[in-house]
C-alpha cells in the first residue's frame, strides 16, 4: 500500500517559493499604521511549483470520482459531466465583474435568461430565480417565497408539512423560513395517503414538502389530489426537484399544482459536484407567486436584457451578485446538447437503468416497498448476515462507489441505488456481478466483509475519535 | 446522443429482462393525462461544434474584458497561477460527490484540512469551517451563530458594511425572531462610530457585525470595535470582502474579534460574474459545536494510520433535521480546494508579495489623485486596496460613463447601492495592475473637464 502524502505543511520549507509574482512597480508607500500591519504568516507553506503539483497529483490519486468509475449514491445523481462544459465555462469572455455596466455583459445575461426559459419549459412552471446557491438553499428561498406570499395575503401560518421520507435538508429549511415541522408517516406503499395528508392539514398549514419521486424513488401518485387539497386548505405545494431527472420530458411539475420548487443544477442538469459543491439550486414558482421571486431578476425589454433589483414584494436578497454563474453556464451547454431529442430519453434511460438494476437485484436483496420504481431503487439489509455499511465498504474493494446508505431513514439498513442515465449496460451487468459476489463473500465469510475495505489507501476511520478530540487543523509539532 | 452510452439493442434486451414491451409502462405510476408533454418549444439538440459556436456567440455580445476594471466592491481580480487552474480542473477532485465514503476521498478531505488550517493562519482564529455559499450567506449565518451561542436575539450591523450583505442578512432573518439595528458612520473618517456603538450596545445584543476593510474601502479599529463589544459580552464579528487584506493586515484574532467570515473569491477563483465563489468562517474554538457547515477533521484508521473525515455531523441537517446549526448539505467544496491550491501555490512569500502589492497601488493613486481637479480622495488615509473618491461635478455614474468610454471601468458608483451617494465610486487595486494601467486610469479621469 503506498503511504499517505504529508500535508503541505510538511513539505515547507523556508526559502521555497511557489509563484513568479513580480514586486510593485511602484513606490513601497504605505498609509495604514504599522500597529495594523501584520508582520508575516507563521507556518505558511513555502512549497516550490513542481513539489506542489506533485502534491495535489498524489491527492487526487486518493480520490473516488464520476470520471473514475460508477458511483450510483442515490438521490445524488451522479451523471457524467460534460467535459466540454468546463471549456466553456471557463472561456474568458465570460469573466466578467458582477457589477459590470449590463451592455459589457449581454451575453451572460442572455446565458441566464435562455437556461430560466429551458427551465420553465421543462417544469411548466412560470418564472424561475437563478440565484440559490444550492439545492438547500433553493429550499430555503422556496419557504421564505410561501411565507411571504402568505403573510401578503393575511395570514403567514405556523407549519410545514413535511413526510418521514424527506432529505434532512427540507425541515432545517422550513425551519430557518420560521416554520415549525409537522412530519407525515408515509403510508405502506411508501407515498404521501390522501388520508394521512387530510389529517395534518389543519389552517395552520403553510405548505407540504414533497420531494418527487420521493427518496424510496416512487412517484407520488397522489400528487394531483393532494395538491387540490392543499389549495383548498389556502396551502401551497413545495416540491424539492432533487430528482427531476426521473421526470425530464416526461411530466412537468406546474402542470401537477405544484406551486414552488427548486431544481439542483449540479444533479439533473449535470454540472460537476466539485466533492460538495458548488451546487447551484434554482427556484420556480407558479404565476401568482412570481412577484416574491428574490432579486436581482433578468428581464428582456426589446432586445436588451436588464437587471431588476427592487422589487416591492420580492423577499429580497438570497446570495450575493447572480448567483453560481458558471454552474448555470454548463447547465445551459448540457440541455442545449441534449435539445429536444434528448431530454426525455435522458429520464427513459435513467428509469430503465434503475429497474433493470431493481430486476436483477430483487431476488437476492429485500425491498422493501414493492411500489414502481422510477430513477432509483432502495433495498435493505434484512435479512442479510452483515450491515448495509459492510456491503458499502466491501463494493470499495472492488472499485466502485457504494450507493447511498442507511438513507431514507423509513427503511431498515437503506441502500439506495441511483445509477442515472449515463451509465451502460456493461457497467450495471459488471455491478450485479459485484454485489452478487459480495453477498456470497456475506454467506461464507462475514468476517471479510467487516473488515472492508482493505484494498483502499486507508481502512475504516475512526470518526469517533474525530468528533470525540477535534483535531481541524494542522499544528506544528502536534501529532493525534 | 453522445452522453448516453445505451444502443436500441440494448435498451431492448433491458426491457425484455424487466418484462415490458414498451418504455411508457415505466411510467404508468404518472397520472396519465399529464404526461409526455409537447416539448415543440424546445430548441434541437446540438453537435459539439455547434455548442462551441454557439457559446462563441453568446460570448462575442460581452465586452467586459476590453476594458481596464477598476471594479470592486466584493469581487476581486487577482493573478491565478496556472497550477491552480490545472491542478483544480483535473476530475478527480471536480467530479466527486461529497465525501460520505472516506476511505475513497482522502485527495479532497486533506485538501481542504489543509484550507481550514491556512485559513486559521490567516485570521489567528482556531477553527475554520469547510466552507459556506459567499461572503454575503457567511454573514447571515454568523448573524444566527451568535444570537445560538449567545441566546441573546439582537443583533448591530455596521452601516459600511456590504449593501448586498445588509440585504442578505435581511432576508435570512425576516422570519426569525432576531432584531437587526444599524451602527452609523462617522463621516470623517469613514469608519464606524464608536459613540453610536457604545450606545446600541446593549445587555440583550448578541453580536456587531462590521466589515474591515469596509464598503468605503477603509480599515476599521477593530482592537476598539471587539473592546466595546466584548464590554457590554457581545460577540464581535468581523465581515471580510476582500480576502487579500488578510495577509496585509494584523490578524483578527490579535485584535480580539471573535469571529471572522467573508469572501474569499480573492484566493485563486475568477471573477465569473459573481460566482461560484468561497463564502469563509472561522472562529475561537466555544464556537465550535454551534457552526454551521462541513468540518473535516484528522483521525486514525484501523491501522493507526491518519486520514480524515467529515466531522461534528451531528451539528447537521442529516441528523439533527430541524434542529440543526444549518441546512447546508452542498456548499463550496471544491471552491474551497482551489483556495488551498492558490494559497499553498502563492505560498508565504508570494502572498505576502500581492497583499502589500494591492495596497502599494492602492497608494499610488490615491497620491496621484489628489493632484486631479475633477476628483476628490474621500479618506486619504487608512484604505487597504479600495479608494472611495468624490467627483466634483456631475454625478458619479456619469463621470463613470464618461470613462468606460475611454475603455476604463472606473470601479462601481456607490449610486448603484445608496441612490443618495450621487458623486461617489469605489475603486478597486491589486497586483493585476501595475503603474502603466494606474496612470492610464489617471490620464482618463483628468482629461474630463
Amino acid at each position: 500500500m503506498t503511504a499517505l502524502p504529508k500535508l503541505i505543511f510538511e513539505l515547507s520549507r523556508e526559502g521555497k517559493i511557489g509563484c513568479g509574482l513580480n514586486e510593485a512597480d511602484v513606490p513601497a508607500e504605505a498609509v495604514i499604521d504599522a500597529s495594523f500591519r501584520r508582520t508575516g504568516i507563521s507556518d505558511f507553506p513555502e512549497v516550490s511549483e513542481v513539489e506542489i503539483v506533485r502534491h495535489y497529483m498524489a491527492l487526487a490519486r486518493l480520490n473516488y470520482s464520476v470520471d473514475a468509475g460508477f458511483y450510483p449514491l442515490g438521490s445524488c445523481t451522479m451523471k457524467y459531466n460534460p467535459k466540454i462544459n468546463e471549456k466553456l465555462a471557463a472561456a474568458d469572455e465570460l469573466q466578467a465583474h458582477p457589477y459590470a455596466p449590463h451592455d459589457l455583459v449581454q451575453g451572460n445575461l442572455e446565458i441566464m435568461a435562455r437556461l430560466e426559459e429551458w427551465l420553465v419549459a421543462l417544469t411548466g412552471l412560470a418564472g424561475f430565480t437563478l440565484t440559490p446557491a444550492a439545492g438547500a438553499h433553493g429550499e430555503f428561498t422556496g419557504m421564505l417565497i410561501i411565507r411571504k406570499y402568505l403573510q401578503e395575503k393575511g395570514d403567514a401560518r405556523k407549519v410545514v408539512l413535511i413526510p418521514d421520507s424527506a432529505h434532512g435538508t427540507n425541515p432545517a429549511s422550513a425551519h430557518f423560513a420560521g416554520y415549525e415541522i409537522r412530519e407525515i408517516p408515509s403510508n405502506a406503499q411508501g407515498i404521501i395517503g390522501i388520508e394521512e395528508l387530510r389529517a395534518h392539514l389543519k389552517p395552520d398549514v403553510a405548505a407540504l414538502m414533497m420531494t418527487n419521486p420521493n427518496t424510496l424513488g416512487i412517484f407520488e401518485s397522489n400528487i394531483s389530489a393532494i395538491a387540490e387539497a392543499l389549495h383548498a386548505n389556502g396551502s401551497l405545494l413545495y416540491m424539492d426537484g432533487a430528482n427531476l431527472n426521473a421526470l425530464l420530458g416526461i411530466v412537468r411539475p406546474g402542470d401537477l399544482g405544484v406551486d414552488v420548487m427548486h431544481i439542483n443544477l449540479h444533479k439533473t442538469f449535470a454540472t460537476p459536484h466539485g466533492g460538495g459543491g458548488p451546487g447551484s439550486g434554482p427556484v420556480g414558482v407558479a404565476a401568482h407567486l412570481l412577484p416574491f421571486l428574490p432579486v436581482p431578476r433578468i428581464k428582456k425589454s426589446k432586445d436588451r436584457y436588464e437587471v431588476v433589483y427592487d422589487d416591492p414584494c420580492s423577499i429580497g436578497r438570497v446570495k450575493n451578485f447572480y448567483g453560481q454563474f458558471l454552474v448555470m453556464v454548463r447547465a445551459l451547454a448540457y440541455l442545449l446538447a441534449l435539445g429536444r431529442e434528448n431530454v426525455r430519453r435522458v429520464a427513459e434511460d435513467a428509469v430503465l437503468n434503475a429497474n433493470y438494476l431493481r430486476k436483477r437485484l430483487e431476488g437476492s436483496l429485500d425491498l422493501p416497498y414493492p411500489a414502481s420504481s422510477l430513477h432509483e431503487v432502495v433495498f435493505s439489509d434484512k435479512d442479510l448476515p452483515v450491515k448495509t455499511l459492510d456491503i458499502a465498504k466491501r463494493l470499495l474493494d472492488y472499485g466502485i462507489h457504494p450507493f447511498t446508505i442507511y438513507f431514507p431513514l423509513i427503511v431498515h439498513g437503506a441502500m439506495m441505488i441511483e445509477p442515472t442515465e449515463t451509465e451502460s449496460k456493461e457497467t450495471l451487468d459488471e455491478f450485479v456481478s459485484v454485489m452478487g459476489t459480495i453477498l456470497r463473500e456475506a454467506r461464507e465469510n462475514p468476517e471479510l466483509l467487516r473488515q472492508a475495505p482493505v484494498q483502499t489507501p486507508v481502512r475504516r476511520l475512526d470518526e469517533t475519535l474525530a468528533a470525540r478530540k477535534p483535531v481541524l487543523k494542522w499544528s506544528r509539532g502536534e501529532s493525534i | 446522443m453522445r452522453y448516453l452510452p445505451l444502443t436500441d439493442r440494448e435498451r431492448k434486451e433491458m426491457k425484455t429482462t424487466i418484462g415490458i414491451s414498451d418504455i411508457k409502462e415505466l411510467f404508468n405510476c404518472i397520472p396519465s393525462g399529464k404526461c409526455y408533454p409537447s416539448l415543440a418549444e424546445i430548441p434541437s439538440e446540438l453537435s459539439e461544434p455547434e455548442l462551441i459556436a454557439a457559446f462563441k456567440e453568446m460570448g462575442r455580445k460581452n465586452s467586459f474584458s476590453d476594458h481596464l476594471s477598476f471594479m470592486g466592491a466584493g469581487a476581486y481580480a487577482h493573478f491565478i497561477p496556472e497550477v491552480v487552474s490545472y491542478l483544480s480542473a483535473k476530475g478527480e477532485f471536480l467530479t466527486p460527490y461529497t465525501p460520505y465514503q472516506p476511505e475513497v476521498s482522502q485527495g479532497s478531505l486533506q485538501a481542504i484540512f489543509e484550507y481550514q488550517t491556512m485559513m486559521t493562519m490567516l485570521t489567528g482564529l482556531d477553527v475554520a469551517n469547510a466552507s459556506l455559499y459567499d461572503g454575503a450567506t457567511a454573514t447571515a449565518e454568523a448573524v444566527l451563530l451568535a444570537v445560538r451561542k449567545s441566546g441573546r436575539r439582537r443583533v448591530l450591523l455596521a452601516a459600511n458594511l456590504h449593501p448586498e450583505y445588509a440585504a442578505v442578512v435581511h432576508a435570512y432573518v425576516q422570519n426569525l425572531p432576531i432584531e437587526l439595528h444599524t451602527v452609523a458612520v462617522n463621516e470623517k473618517d469613514g469608519r464606524v462610530d464608536e459613540h453610536d456603538l457604545r450606545a446600541k450596545l446593549d445587555g440583550s445584543t448578541a453580536a456587531f457585525v462590521f466589515q474591515s476593510p469596509n464598503f468605503l474601502g477603509v480599515v476599521e479599529d477593530s482592537r476598539a470595535i471587539a473592546a466595546a463589544a466584548h464590554a457590554r459580552e457581545a460577540f464581535a464579528v468581523q465581515v471580510v470582502c476582500e480576502a487579500m487584506s488578510l495577509a496585509y493586515l494584523v490578524p483578527a484574532a490579535d485584535c480580539g474579534v471573535d469571529l471572522v467570515v467573508g469572501e474569499a473569491q480573492s484566493f485563486g477563483l475568477p471573477l465569473a460574474f459573481g460566482g461560484p465563489y468561497l463564502g469563509f468562517m472561522t472562529a475561537r474554538e466555544e464556537f465550535l459545536r454551534q457552526m454551521p457547515g462541513r468540518l473535516v477533521g484528522q483521525t486514525l484508521d484501523l491501522e493507526g494510520k491518519r486520514g480524515y473525515v467529515l466531522t461534528l455531523s451531528t451539528r447537521e441537517q442529516h441528523i439533527k433535521r430541524e434542529k440543526a446549526t444549518s441546512n447546508i448539505c452542498s456548499n463550496e467544496a471544491w471552491c474551497a480546494m482551489r483556495a488551498g491550491m492558490y494559497l499553498a501555490a502563492m505560498g508565504k512569500t508570494g502572498l505576502a508579495n500581492a497583499a502589500r502589492t494591492c495596497h502599494f497601488n492602492a497608494v499610488y493613486f490615491a497620491a496621484a489623485a489628489a493632484a486631479l481637479k475633477q476628483i476628490q480622495v474621500v479618506y486619504p488615509k487608512n484604505f487597504y486596496n479600495e479608494v472611495l473618491i468624490e467627483v466634483k461635478k456631475g454625478s458619479a455614474a456619469d463621470f463613470h460613463a464618461s470613462l468606460k468610454k475611454k475603455g476604463v471601468l472606473a470601479g462601481v458608483p456607490v449610486s448603484w447601492f445608496d441612490p443618495k451617494q450621487k458623486n461617489r465610486l469605489l475603486l478597486a487595486f491589486s497586483e493585476v495592475h501595475d503603474r502603466k494601467a494606474i496612470d492610464r486610469l489617471l490620464a482618463a479621469m483628468g482629461e474630463r473637464s
